[in-house]
């Protein structure tokens, strides 16, 4: 399988790796995917108190194109609201990355985690 | 020196063949594989399969590597047959009477599963009889298999006109063309757009090596494979691609078009000057008393099948390899057995004259001062065959 | 320390050609290219005597007559041969035919096929070492089996399996038994004469020889019968039709008479550098080897390493030419089905990495891998959920996982 070079650049120097404090109720965490499939993705944000996204971690079990879809989404993620955040799509992200076809479910899954981690920030804040 | 008239049985490699199989012969080069070594052969076997493709008319995608003619002869027959399954209403299948073995015998294994076997008749000059053929095909017909040119004769037949009719009764057509590549124009498009949808090649019969061939087809046909598993060649052709003789062949046919072109540019057509070679030997044929068969329908320019009455074949074949002139008795792959050649019979040939029959087919690298010598030994040994006979009689 | 990299270590997908090998072959490329059919001239001779004297070299390494070998284009035909070949022959005898869940897909692929036709398959589940036991394989014989297929030496995890008990049991209830060595020859001893096989695969790019060619060899007393698959010009006594391929022939040929030389010193040599390559790797944490350790050829590690993805890991050990699952298997993202049938889990069979051992490895290659592996290994689990969520001692598998 041939990987761009965008992907080998992420899959080298992962951006962002690590977590954040889960129980932190300015961090939401989305944890999407399944081990069985070959990919779990966790991406972590931290929100300030103007619901500017000023931190996002990630930890990725899964392919190159897996791990260098949720580095880049760490990436786009700083410095955006909650509402941009959502309007990343996983075709930016395959776009971005060139991914091939069979590689396109890490797109979607990076963009999963992103709607997992605010529903995770929405429900801790709500409550 | 031997002089080499056995080029319908194999050809010599090609060196510049070898040179680009080389690299491949060596290595360890799984194309199945993942890692660099894997995807190094993987783009060699997809550029030989352009090579191939544009060599015969073809899209990449519609070429199959096979282990040789033979195997591509059975994927498509009983790959078309398996996908059919044979009905009460569908269940003939038509060949010609000419057929190589890798047909006819693959063709005559199906009956056993239920199909009816109508094998359609040719004329003396080996072309298929239109009137047969086209009452063949008042029966409902669930494929046919028409070689394009004879590896013994070496006569051509009309697939055109044959696949056209096909065509108007939506059957699916196959040819063996393993013996007209590098010996006459081959455009499967224009042959695919005529009806024909499935085409067998073999690169050793082109200066590439032995075990290699292709299956050239269009890729609506519904074929089910002869050899399953491991998932190779679209899962069309199970087992671990054989890189090396893939990109040999890819080579040879390559040099097809190389050659054609350098002989152009030069002036001298080397397709002219083996058909120059066999105007001498077939006029140095006909000066001894010999009978050419097929001689009056197109033939390619390299085969000369004869015999002279009253001689025998071996004998005349045994005789010819003393003095160093490997020519064939019949055809390669059935020269294990002593009976006439089937080909000949069913061109309506006295049983006796067949059995002497010798095949002579020229290639690339036979020169005129071969083919002189060759007259020259003929001669020879005619006369002392005669003598012998006389005194035996 | 300086080796080449990428360092080859995945010769169960396929070998290099010896030199020897191709030295022996070029000649009939070039010189002596006749076509062994020909029996007109002797450009036809000389390449029948050279496709003859390959036959007796193949026979030689597995001691058996050499008019039991018949030549195919690899282990791929042969396994399509001996069981579509058996099965169509013998199907008047009953329908019923049993293989095992982890043979190669050669095997599997013609047994489906064969379901297709309408016989019964019975695929035995290995137990977790990889291995069939003689109770097991006893119990699934009906009285209509007519055909069993078992490989001697698996692809991926290397293991042996007991052909010669299997075998004496399909004697007793008169199953013809089908044997894929495809990646046994030059790795263990093979005695047809004693072994009770009727039908055996073997492959020449498995042993150093060239790709495109293979064997099988079928039994004559008692007479294995087949139904051929390729008809034509009635070549190899009608088994297999097609012009053989002499070089190829030639060079499986030398390929076995060297590997039947040197056997026995190269596998020892071979078991030092596995041993020092598992030594090296089987502290790192949450690692698990695959597969019997002991009944299984030298050549052969396949290695689990836990809370890492596969494709991730083949990426990150890209300096190594590695397997994860077979080659052949490796376009698609499924699992291997061969760690799956050990009962392994979906994680844990999709993390396993294939190292195969062979002629040319060489101790600092197996240094070189073990410190690889040990740093990209440190580095992926850095960056895996899986592996934080262990180390906080999570129970994965109990974890509710979204579908997707
Ligand atoms: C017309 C024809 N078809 C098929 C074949 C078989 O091809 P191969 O020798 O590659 O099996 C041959 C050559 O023997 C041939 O002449
Ligand atoms: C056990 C086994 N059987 C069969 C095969 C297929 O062999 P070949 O590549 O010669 O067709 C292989 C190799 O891929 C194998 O490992």
């Amino acid at each position: 399988m041939a990987y761009s070079d965008k992907v080998l650049d992420h899959y080298e120097n992962p951006r962002n790796v690590g977590s954040l404090d889960k129980a932190d109720t300015h961090v939401g965490t989305g944890m999407v995917g399944a081990p069985a499939c070959g990919d779990v993705m966790k991406l972590q944000i931290r929100v300030n108190d103007d619901g500017v996204i000023e931190d996002a971690k990630f930890k990725t079990y899964g392919c190159g194109s897996a791990i260098a879809s949720s580095s880049l989404v760490t990436e786009w993620l700083k410095g955006k609201s909650l509402d941009q955040a959502m309007t990343i799509k996983n075709s930016d992200i395959a776009e971005e990355l060139a991914l091939p076809p069979v590689k396109i479910h890490c797109s979607v899954l990076a963009e999963d985690a992103i709607k997992a981690a605010i529903a995770d920030l929405k429900q801790k804040q709500a409550a | 020196m031997a002089a080499y008239f056995d080029h319908n049985a194999t050809t010599p490699l090609d060196p510049r063949v070898l040179q680009a199989m080389l690299p491949y012969m060596q290595q360890a080069t799984n194309a199945s594989s993942r890692h660099s070594f894997g995807r190094h052969a993987r783009q060699a076997v997809e550029s030989a399969r352009e090579q191939v493709a544009l060599a015969v008319g073809a899209h990449p995608t519609q070429v199959l590597f096979t282990s040789g003619g033979t195997e591509a002869d059975n994927l498509a027959i009983q790959g078309l047959a398996a996908a059919l399954k044979p009905s009460p209403a569908l269940n003939q299948i038509v060949v010609s009477a000419v057929e190589h073995p890798a047909v006819m015998k693959t063709a005559q294994m199906l009956r056993r599963q239920g199909w009816q076997l109508r094998v359609a008749a040719v004329d003396a000059n080996g072309l298929l009889d239109m009137d047969d053929f086209r009452i063949a095909l008042q029966t409902p017909t669930a494929l046919i298999s028409v070689m394009l040119a004879n590896n013994e004769t070496g006569v051509i037949q009309d697939v055109a006109t044959l696949a056209g009719l096909a065509k108007s009764q939506k059957i699916p057509f196959h040819t063996d063309a393993v013996q007209c590549l590098g010996k006459m124009a081959l455009d499967f498009a224009s042959l695919n757009a005529g009806g024909v949808q499935a085409m067998s090649l073999s690169a050793h019969k082109i200066g590439g090596p032995q075990g290699m061939g292709a299956l050239v087809f269009d890729k609506r046909l519904d074929i089910r494979p002869l050899q399953y598993g491991g998932g190779q060649e679209k899962g069309l052709r199970g087992g671990s691609e054989n890189v090396a003789a893939i990109v040999g062949f890819g080579a040879a046919c390559e040099l097809l078009g190389l050659d054609k072109q350098g002989s152009a540019n030069t002036g001298s057509d080397s397709a002219e000057n083996i058909n120059e070679l066999r105007v001498t030997l077939e006029a140095g044929i006909h000066a001894l008393g010999g009978v050419i068969f097929g001689e009056h329908g197109p033939r390619l320019n390299n085969t000369s099948f004869f015999a002279f009455p009253e001689v025998d074949g071996e004998t005349l074949v045994m005789a010819l390899d003393r003095a160093n002139f490997a020519v064939a008795s019949g055809s390669a792959c059935s020269s294990d057995s002593t009976d006439p050649s089937p080909v000949l019979l069913a061109m309506g040939v006295d049983a006796k004259l067949a059995q002497g029959a010798v095949r002579v087919s020229l290639g690339k690298g036979n020169s005129m001062q071969e083919v002189l010598e060759f007259l020259q030994v003929l001669q020879g040994q005619l006369v002392r065959m005669k003598q012998f006979m006389a005194m035996a009689a | 320390m300086t080796v080449k990299t990428p360092i080859y270590l995945d010769y169960s997908a396929t070998t290099p050609v010896d030199k020897r090998v191709a030295e022996v072959m070029i000649p009939y490329l070039t010189e002596m290219y006749g076509n062994p059919a020909s029996r007109s001239h002797s450009f036809g001779w000389e390449a029948d005597d050279a496709v003859e004297n390959a036959r007796e070299q193949v026979a030689a390494l597995v001691n058996c007559d050499p008019k039991e070998i018949v030549w195919t284009s690899g282990a791929t035909e042969s396994d399509n041969l001996a069981i579509k070949g058996a099965a169509n022959f013998y199907s008047g005898k009953g329908k019923h035919i049993i293989t095992v869940q982890t043979e190669h897909k050669a095997v599997m692929d013609p047994f489906r096929e064969l379901e297709r036709q309408g016989f019964e398959a019975t695929y035995l589940e290995p137990e977790t070492n990889g291995l069939v036991t003689l109770e097991k394989f006893k119990a699934a014989i009906r009285p209509d089996t007519i055909l069993a297929s078992v490989m001697l030496v698996n692809n991926e995890i290397g293991v042996i399996q007991d052909i010669s008990g299997i075998g004496a049991i399909c004697r007793e209830h008169g199953i013809i038994f089908h044997v894929d060595a495809a990646q046994a020859t030059g790795k263990v001893e093979i005695d047809l004469e004693k072994l009770p096989v009727d039908l055996m695969s073997f492959s020449a790019h498995k042993t150093y020889g060239p790709k495109g060619i293979g064997a099988l060899y079928v039994r004559r007393k008692p007479r294995v019968r087949l139904e051929a698959q390729m008809h034509g010009g009635g070549h190899e006594r009608g088994m297999r039709s097609g012009t053989l391929a002499t070089h190829q022939i030639v060079g499986m040929g030398e390929a076995f008479r060297i590997a039947k030389e040197e056997m026995e010193l190269e596998n020892a040599r071979i078991r030092r550098l596995r041993d020092r390559l598992l030594a090296g790797l089987k502290d790192i944490e949450e690692v698990y080897v695959n597969g019997d350790l002991k009944q299984r050829v030298p050549h052969n590690l396949n290695i689990s390493f836990n809370y890492v993805e596969g494709e991730s890991l083949i990426m990150a050990v890209k300096d190594i030419a590695v397997s994860s699952g077979s080659a052949c298997t490796s376009a698609s993202l499924e699992p291997s089905y061969v760690l799956r049938a050990l009962g392994r889990s979906d994680e844990l069979a999709h993390s396993s990495i294939r190292f195969s051992i062979g002629r040319y490895t060489t101790e600092e290659e197996i240094d070189y891998t073990i410190a690889l592996m040990k740093s990209k290994i440190t580095k992926l689990r850095e960056l895996s959920p899986l592996w934080e969520m262990y180390k906080e001692g999570i129970d994965i598998s109990k974890v509710e996982w979204a579908a997707h």
